[in-house]
């Protein structure tokens, strides 16, 4: 397919823009080349990583496959767009930093983005429900166990209640 | 004043933020985006010459700059593994391929590039590039690559067999011939599997001031440097490396990749900016990946568990290239008479070429692969004798004060016992044992247990060595530079927190430097071994000193006090005698530098050459339920217990076990890279079809420790890196013998192995 191009009017972290995209670009392209949104990470291209997710509309999506014009009329967010207006962090990503879930980062801002969709729900889920719901990103660094926590963490104190024991104390024997 | 102690504190990651934010960059990241981009074309032919190339469809695409073939590239064959150079010829790494190749080793090979002004374009012209092959037959296996009749890979290498060691101790065939000796013997078994680190391997590269300035995604940074010299035949001054945060690495990024041909395509295009990024296909096939193994296994021991004689025949599948070549089986071969120490023995390990991916640095160097073996001919002897495997081990590992003659490396405490202890206590191992040995039943339950060795590091058989830079701010803060790389495992963190408590300054005043720049970073080889925490341990110590004498020597001047009544504690020059803060760095610092009589910028800078080098054990024990009629396994629970000396950052420590195995899981369960025998092609190398770990696939992982203070060390820590991937997965598999009784000796325990051992076993 040769080179075309249609403009687009949608919201993204908080901005309206209109822009002209490459038909064939992907969410990710446009985010990472057009705005330079580089927490959006290229892990594998083919939906397979979640490396590259972001919220459309509030539901977590894999930008690499989703195409740049279907953002048409949608509310995007990235990682860039999580933090307070005067870059406060948020408290996912707090507690990321002090349930020391981030190695080398690379899969980190896919992770934010799916644990915000899930605690923005307001749902309380189960460990194992939590544990499906982010299986859509693969780590190779964490093992998963310190994200799942900050994640789990931070339900919990959203929802104002108390730390089931096992996440009480997390100290190393 | 009191000294805070900073050093085996859970600080949290220096560059957490950043990766929190999105604002850690990587290198797509910060690659301009009008820089070119490459594509390569690779072999469809597993083993062959190319006979000839048309690239005149490809050169009629809009937007194709360039397309460089085999044909075209320097004869200057190199070697590209991440081991620091010897200037000794014989120690030298196989230089064996060029930037492209006339000669295919295997489906992937690279034989071709197409520059073009974006990625489609390039993609479109390297499709229409027609290549005509000589094919020659092609072997994936080790045992096919030795037969008399096999092609030769490399035409050099006789019996495709790039290197054979051999180990012999005593006397195996007098020993075994003693009355009364239980022979136990088997063929174990491992498969090819990828690092998979989330970010594929990218490089770019550019020439300013007739010099070559590559960005990579690496663990290596100087070594890269020395091999895009060597590939190109520019000399090494002329190349620059710029290594930024990079995401993950795991001994894929401890090879020099496509930065030479990165590099290359640059210079030929007159300097221009060209970026070269893998798409995850590649970097299955056509990045490295680790070595399948498989061994025979021999041992004579007597009623009472004692080894009397062993024999191994280990041979390791090398792929299409040498890479780092013989140097892990090596490794394995080393370790296979110091875990259970006999005094008869004999081991031959064998480098072979064949026509899969070629297999380099992965995780464990040669241990995931070597425990496997070692540790499940270690169950199988114990069900011989009838005896517990806990007991078995408790009885012939080795003992503390062992000492290995080669490398000095001394087991100064009872390790293997204290580890196992600590996991037996977290998983009742030996309850449950007993409970399960004897089941009946669709769904089983079993424990398992493996212990693993590793040493810290490659001294004596390569250069340790690591520099270290401190920079002194007005604030009394530093500036913290040293060439061994944070590559997600925490490094930075933890120097950091070296520096710190040696100086004497908070461990915010401590600024690392994370980028390594070969133009402005001290000399270090970088991330392998699981060596930077104890390597680089030595050189900040020293440098510390050497800074803190310096800023003493100021203070003499600047306080007219004893140098010996003063320290450095807390940022602040302190008089030891009375407690007395006289001054606070940043004063000091602020006062020389402007001083009208004496200006000066306060550094520090040296080499700490390492001849030590320690081990660094654990073990892990998995219970696992086995669905028998599904051929499935479940990890229910899972504990690795480590001694890696002291803990710098326990909560990052602890950490980097939990990512070791969640990766020992994937390897033990379900990863597997797979071959068409028919072509040679790779079969699943997307993330899809090609299964590690997600984190629905775990239990919760445990991590526990044993921190007994290593005495050679500056900081009395040792590796951490590796271990935690080297004794999963043969727990899991000594867990389903507990728990079904049979042993299977090949990786992994999916459905299609499980069937059929079952099947063999009469379970189904």
């Amino acid at each position: 397919m040769s080179k075309q191009f249609k403009q687009i009017h949608c919201t993204i972290n908080g901005k309206e823009r209109d822009v002209v995209v490459d038909v064939r670009a992907s969410l990710t392209d446009l985010l990472r080349n057009d705005f330079t949104l580089t927490s959006v990470k290229k892990g594998c291209e083919v939906g397979e990583c979640g490396a590259c997710t972001v919220l459309i509309d509030g539901e977590a999506f894999n930008s690499c496959i989703y195409l740049a014009v279907w953002a048409d009329g949608k509310e995007i967010l990235t990682l860039e767009g999580l933090m307070g207006p005067h870059g406060e962090l948020s408290d996912i990503q707090q507690a990321f930093i002090d349930e020391t879930a981030v190695q080398c980062g690379f899969c980190i801002p896919g992770f934010i983005m799916s644990a915000s969709e899930i605690l923005e729900s307001g749902k309380l889920y189960t460990r194992k429900e939590l544990r499906k719901l982010l299986s859509g990103h693969l780590c190779r660094c964490t093992g998963y166990e310190n994200i799942l926590n900050a994640v789990e963490k931070t339900m919990y104190k959203r929802l104002g209640l108390e730390l089931p024991e096992y996440l009480q104390d997390l100290s190393v024997k | 004043m009191e000294k805070e102690h900073i050093v085996g504190k859970s600080i949290n990651r220096v560059d957490a933020i950043e990766k929190v934010t999105g604002r850690a960059k990587y290198v797509d990241d910060i690659t301009d985006k009008d820089a070119y981009v490459v594509k390569i074309v690779h072999s469809t032919i597993a083993h062959g010459y190319v006979k000839s190339i048309d690239i005149s469809e490809a050169e009629k695409v809009e937007g194709v700059v360039k397309v460089v073939t085999c044909f075209d590239v320097p004869d200057l064959p190199f070697g590209t593994a991440g081991h620091p150079y010897s200037t000794d010829p014989a120690h030298q790494d196989v230089c064996d391929r060029k930037l492209l190749n006339t000669h295919v080793r295997y489906y992937g090979d690279d034989i071709a590039a197409v520059v073009a002004e974006d990625e489609v374009a390039a993609a479109q012209a390297a499709r229409l590039i027609t290549v005509e092959y000589e094919e020659l037959p092609f072997v994936l296996d080790v045992e096919d690559a030795l037969k008399e009749d096999a092609p030769l890979i490399h035409e050099e290498y006789e019996h495709n067999i790039l290197k054979h060691t051999s180990i012999n101790k005593g006397n195996y065939e007098e020993a075994r011939k003693e009355p009364g000796l239980i022979k136990v013997e088997g063929w174990y078994e491992t498969p090819t599997v990828q690092h998979c680190h989330i970010e594929n391997f990218i490089c770019s590269a550019y020439m300013e001031k007739g010099r070559m300035v590559v960005t990579s995604s690496t663990q290596i940074p100087h070594i890269v440097r020395r091999v895009v010299g060597q590939a190109l035949g520019i000399p090494w001054g002329k190349v620059r490396v710029i290594k930024p945060y990079i995401g993950g690495g795991f001994g894929n990024k401890q090879d020099v990749l496509y930065e030479p041909l990165c590099a290359y395509l640059s210079m030929v295009l007159g300097g221009r900016l060209v970026k070269l990024e893998n798409s995850r296909e590649e970097t299955f096939v056509s990045n490295r990946v680790r070595h399948a193994f498989k061994a025979h296994i021999t041992s004579y021991v007597r009623k009472d568990g004692t080894f009397v004689a062993r024999k191994m025949d280990l041979y390791s599948n090398q792929g299409g290239y040498a890479s780092h070549g013989h140097s892990v089986v090596a490794k394995a071969l080393g370790a296979f008479p110091q875990l259970y120490p006999c005094d008869n023995v004999e081991g031959d390990a064998y480098t072979v070429y064949t026509n899969r991916p070629v297999a380099g640095a992965m995780r464990g160097y040669g241990i995931p692969q070597s425990m496997f073996l070692y540790e499940s001919h270690a169950d199988d002897i114990a069900k011989v004798l009838g005896m517990n495997p806990y007991e078995f081990r408790f009885k012939t590992l080795m003992p503390k004060g062992y000492t290995d003659a080669f490398s000095k490396n001394c087991n100064y405490e009872d390790t293997f016992r204290q580890v196992m202890e600590k996991g037996n206590a977290y998983i009742h191992y030996l309850d449950k044992y007993e409970k399960y040995k004897n089941q009946t039943g669709d769904i089983r339950r079993g424990v398992g247990l493996s212990v693993f060795w590793y040493n810290t590091g490659v001294w004596p058989i390569s250069l340790e060595s690591s520099s270290c830079r401190m920079v002194l701010n007005q604030d009394g803060s530093i500036q913290l530079q040293l060439g061994e790389t944070e590559i997600g495992q925490g490094a930075d963190t933890a120097f950091s927190q070296m520096a710190a408590e040696t100086l004497g300054i908070p461990f915010e005043d401590v600024h690392i430097v994370s980028t390594q720049d070969t133009d402005l970073t001290p000399f270090g080889t970088g991330a392998y071994a699981s060596r930077q925490t104890y390597i680089a341990g030595f050189v900040i110590h020293q440098t510390a000193s050497l800074m803190k004498e310096h800023i003493l020597n100021v203070a003499v001047e600047l306080t007219r006090q004893m140098k010996d009544n003063m320290d450095l504690i807390n940022g602040n020059i302190v008089r030891v005698t009375d407690g007395k803060v006289l001054m606070s760095l940043g004063e000091l610092a602020t006062e020389r530098l402007y001083s009208l009589q004496k200006s000066e910028h306060i550094t520090a800078e040296s080499t700490y050459q390492i001849k030590n080098n320690a081990y660094s054990f654990g073990c892990t024990f998995a219970e696992v339920e086995v669905d028998i009629p599904a051929c499935k396994v479940e990890v229910k629970d899972i504990i690795n217990v480590h001694d890696c000396g002291r803990l710098i950052n326990p909560k990052l420590a602890q950490a980097q076990v939990h990512g070791g195995m969640s990766m020992g899981i994937g390897y033990g369960l379900t990863e597997k890279l797979m071959f068409d025998e028919r072509t040679g092609k790779a079969l699943n190398n997307n993330l899809l079809d090609y299964k590690l770990s997600t984190m629905m696939d775990h239990p919760h992982l445990e991590g526990q420790f044993i921190e007994n203070y290593e005495p050679t060390s500056a900081y009395g820590t040792k590796s951490l890196g590796e271990p935690p991937a080297c004794s999963v997965a043969p727990a899991i598999r000594n867990a389903v013998l507990n728990a079904t009784g049979v042993a299977v000796n090949e990786l992994p325990l999916n459905p299609h192995i499980l069937f059929k051992r079952f099947k063999e076993e009469g379970l189904i």
